[in-house]
C-alpha cells in the first residue's frame, strides 16, 4: 500500500497564492522579514529582483513567556555599575591563598607566566618588572595583555570568574571566594591596597587604567 | 609544523598513462587472446569498494585536514585553505576557535531565552525554532586575530597559508533572521544592547549593539544544508555577517538586553586593539576587506614542467562585495587585475585567478582587494603604523610571498 503524500505541486502552490487568504499570508511572511536586511522577492513569476516592504513586522508568535524562577540560574550577567553582583565579600589574603590552589598552575605564581592569559602587569611585550617577559612568552606570543592595563571595569573579574573559572570546574567558587580572588588579583595590578576586602557596594568603585584609554567604535 | 607541501605533480601521472598505453599497445599486437586486463589500473580489475552513511574524503586526500594552533593559549583549528579550491568551505574544515571546549548540548534540552529590557521575557524550544521562518545566506567568519604571527612577528614566519591565515572560512548559513525573535519579546526603549551568552563551560559572552544585530542577525542552525557540527555551536549559534567569529556566538542560549555594554572578559582584552598611541579600541567588530593568494602559498613548490601557472586567491571584505583582485608579481610595483570568479557575494568569499608564466624567475606575489565601498587592503606597514606593536586583531595587511629560483614558496614581508 503506497503512502499517501500530501505534498502541493510547484504549479498547484503558485495557484493557490492567487487566492487571496493565501496571498495575506505569503505577505505576512514577507512582511516579517522587512527592515531585517534579509529583503524576500516577492512569489510571483514577474518578480526577479528582491524587494523589501515597508510595512510593520509581523509576529511569529510562538515564544512562551520566561518566567523570572525559569531564568534565575541562568541570569548571571554582573554589569560596570555593579548590578547583578551578590551579597558576599572577600579578602586579599583570602584571594591569595585561592589563587595559588585555583589559578597558579595555568596563570603562573604571579599572574604573568602564562600559559593563560596574562593578569597581571603592564601591556605589551615589555613588562617594566619582568625584564625577561619578551623571552617568557615567546612561546605564547598572544599573552600580551594584563587584566590591570586592559580591562575598563572591575566587575569584569568577578563576572567571569564566576562564570568561567578555574577552567576545571567552571562555576563552583562560591561568591565569597569570587570576591576574594578579584581582591588579589586587583591588589596584585597595584589598584588595591593589601588589606582591603570587597563586596558588591565596592568592587564597581575600583577605578581600573583601561577605563581612561578606552576608544569605543560606533557601530 | 607540517613537512613542505608540493603542488600535485601532474607530470608523473601523465608519465604512468603513457607507460600504460605503450604497455596496452604491445599487448594487443602479440596476443589477440590475452584479457584486457592485464594492462590496465588494478581498480579497473575488481569491483568497487561500498559507499558510507556519511561520506569522506578520498584516502590520497588524507592531508587535507585543519591544524590546531595553541599559541595563544586556548585552541585555534584552522581551515587548510592552500587547499581549498572554490568558495565554500567543507564543514569539517570550518575554522573553529575554543576558549572552554566544546560543550555535548542535547537540543531538546537547549532553548534560547530573550530577556532584560523587553516587554515580554521569551523562551524558545528547539521544536518551535524550527517552525520560523528561515533564510540561507552565504558568508565568510573569520576570527578577529586571523593571521596574527604576520601582525605581531619581527620577521616573517615560514609557514603554510592554513598555519599563518586559517582562521577564516565561508560557508552557507540556514537560520533566523534575529530580528523576528527580537520584535517578538519586544524591546523597551531604553535597550541599546544586547548580552549574547553560549551555554558552554565559559558560558562566553558579548556585547551587542542592539540596532545592528536586528538589522544583520541571524540565529544560525544550519551549516552547508546540515545540523551546526558541535564545534561550530550545536544546536544554535549566534551569526552575524562581516564581523569578528568570537561576537558569533556559539551554543547560544540567552539573549540579555541592556541600556549598556557588560564589558565581558574577552571584550575588555584579548578582543580589543590596541592603538599605536596606546588607546584601545573597544567594539570594532567589522572585518575588514582581505585577500590571500593560495596557491602558491607557504612552503608549497611550483611544479614541473615550468610554463603557465594558475595563481588563484580568495579575497572578502566585512562591510559588502568584493569589486577589485589585483595581483602583483614584483612587490607591488605594477597591478594586474585577476578575474574575479561568481557569484560574488555580499561578506564572502570571492574567489580570483591571474595566468602566469613562470619560468624559474623569482618573484614576489601579492594580492590586494578592494571592496564595493572602495576600503583596499593596507601595505603592512601602514596597518602596524596604526596600532602598537604588540596589537594583532583585525590584520588585513596585503599578503606577500616570495618565490625563489627553485620555485619554493615563502611567506615574507614586502
Amino acid at each position: 500500500m503506497p503512502e499517501v503524500l500530501h505534498m502541493p505541486s510547484p504549479y498547484s502552490l503558485s495557484t493557490s497564492l492567487r487566492r487571496p487568504a493565501a496571498q495575506a499570508h505569503a505577505l505576512a511572511f514577507a512582511i516579517c522579514m522587512q527592515g531585517t536586511g534579509y529583503a524576500l522577492e516577492q512569489p510571483t513569476p514577474s518578480a526577479h529582483h528582491p524587494t523589501t516592504l515597508t510595512a510593520p513586522a509581523s509576529r511569529a508568535g510562538l515564544g512562551e513567556p520566561l518566567s523570572t524562577q525559569e531564568l534565575a540560574a541562568f541570569d548571571i550577567t554582573i554589569f560596570p555599575n555593579g548590578r547583578g553582583l551578590p551579597p558576599g565579600q572577600g579578602s586579599v589574603a583570602q584571594g591569595r591563598a585561592l589563587y595559588a590552589t585555583h589559578c597558579a598552575a595555568c596563570h603562573g605564581e604571579s599572574g604573568t607566566e602564562g600559559p593563560a592569559a596574562r593578569l597581571v602587569g603592564s601591556d605589551g611585550f615589555i613588562g617594566w618588572n619582568d625584564l625577561l617577559r619578551p623571552l617568557r612568552i615567546a612561546k605564547h606570543p598572544l599573552l600580551v595583555q594584563s587584566v590591570g592595563a586592559r580591562w575598563p571595569y572591575a566587575t569584569t573579574l568577578f563576572d567571569y570568574i564566576r562564570r568561567a573559572m578555574p577552567y576545571q570546574a567552571p562555576k563552583s567558587l562560591e561568591s565569597d571566594e569570587v570576591y576574594a580572588l578579584s581582591a588579589y588579583l586587583l591588589y596584585r595590578n597595584d589598584l588595591l591596597d593589601e588589606g582591603a576586602s570587597l563586596d558588591a557596594t565596592t568592587l564597581p568603585k575600583v577605578v581600573m587604567p583601561g577605563a581612561r584609554k578606552t576608544v569605543m567604535e560606533e557601530q | 609544523m607540517s613537512p613542505p607541501e608540493a603542488i600535485p605533480n601532474h607530470g608523473a601521472r601523465r608519465r604512468f598513462l603513457q607507460q600504460g598505453l605503450a604497455l596496452a599497445g604491445a599487448a594487443a599486437t602479440a596476443a589477440k587472446a590475452t584479457p584486457i586486463g592485464a594492462a590496465l589500473p588494478t581498480h579497473q580489475r575488481r569491483p568497487g569498494n561500498a559507499d558510507l552513511p556519511y561520506g569522506q574524503p578520498a584516502p590520497f586526500e588524507a592531508a587535507v585536514v585543519r591544524t590546531e594552533s595553541r599559541d595563544a593559549g586556548f585552541s585555534g583549528w584552522r581551515t587548510p585553505l592552500q587547499h581549498q579550491r572554490g568558495t565554500i568551505t567543507p564543514n569539517g574544515l570550518h575554522f573553529a576557535v575554543h576558549h572552554n571546549g566544546i560543550p555535548d548540548i542535547d537540543p531538546t534540552r537547549h532553548c534560547l531565552m530573550l530577556h532584560g529590557l523587553v516587554e515580554q521575557p521569551l523562551r524558545l524550544d528547539w521544536e518551535r525554532l524550527q517552525r520560523y521562518p528561515m533564510v540561507s545566506r552565504v558568508h565568510f567568519l573569520e576570527c578577529a586575530g586571523n593571521s596574527a604571527a604576520n601582525a605581531l612577528s619581527p620577521f616573517a614566519m615560514d609557514l603554510p597559508l592554513g598555519h599563518l591565515a586559517g582562521e577564516v572560512s565561508c560557508a552557507e548559513w540556514t537560520g533566523i533572521p534575529l530580528s523576528i525573535l527580537i520584535d517578538e519579546a519586544g524591546p523597551k526603549s531604553s535597550a541599546q544592547w544586547v548580552i549574547a551568552e553560549g551555554a558552554d563551560a565559559g558560558s562566553h559572552a558579548r556585547s551587542l549593539p542592539l540596532k545592528a544585530l536586528r538589522q544583520h542577525g541571524l540565529l544560525a542552525l544550519f551549516q552547508n544544508g546540515e545540523r551546526l557540527r558541535s564545534s561550530q555551536g550545536y544546536p544554535m549559534r549566534l551569526f552575524i555577517p562581516g564581523w569578528e567569529g568570537n561576537v558569533n556566538v556559539k551554543w547560544l542560549h540567552r539573549l540579555e538586553f541592556s541600556d549598556t555594554p557588560a564589558h565581558t572578559k574577552d571584550e575588555s582584552g584579548l578582543y580589543t586593539q590596541v592603538l599605536a598611541d596606546g588607546r584601545i579600541q573597544r567594539f570594532a567588530l567589522t572585518m575588514e576587506v582581505k585577500s590571500l593568494i593560495t596557491r602558491p602559498s607557504g612552503q608549497q613548490t611550483l611544479p614541473d614542467p615550468q610554463g603557465h601557472f594558475e595563481i588563484e586567491g580568495l579575497a572578502w571584505s566585512g562591510r559588502g562585495r568584493i569589486a577589485r583582485a589585483e595581483i602583483s608579481l614584483d612587490g607591488g610595483q605594477r597591478w594586474a587585475d585577476a578575474q574575479l570568479h561568481g557569484p560574488v557575494l555580499d561578506r564572502a568569499f570571492t574567489r580570483f585567478t591571474l595566468p602566469w608564466q613562470w619560468r624559474g624567475q623569482r618573484a614576489l606575489l601579492m594580492s590586494r582587494a578592494t571592496d564595493e565601498h572602495g576600503h583596499i587592503q593596507p601595505a603592512r606597514s601602514t596597518w602596524k603604523a596604526r596600532y602598537a606593536a604588540h596589537s594583532f586583531n583585525h590584520y588585513n595587511a596585503i599578503q606577500a610571498w616570495a618565490v625563489g629560483r627553485d620555485g619554493r614558496v615563502q611567506n615574507t614581508y614586502a
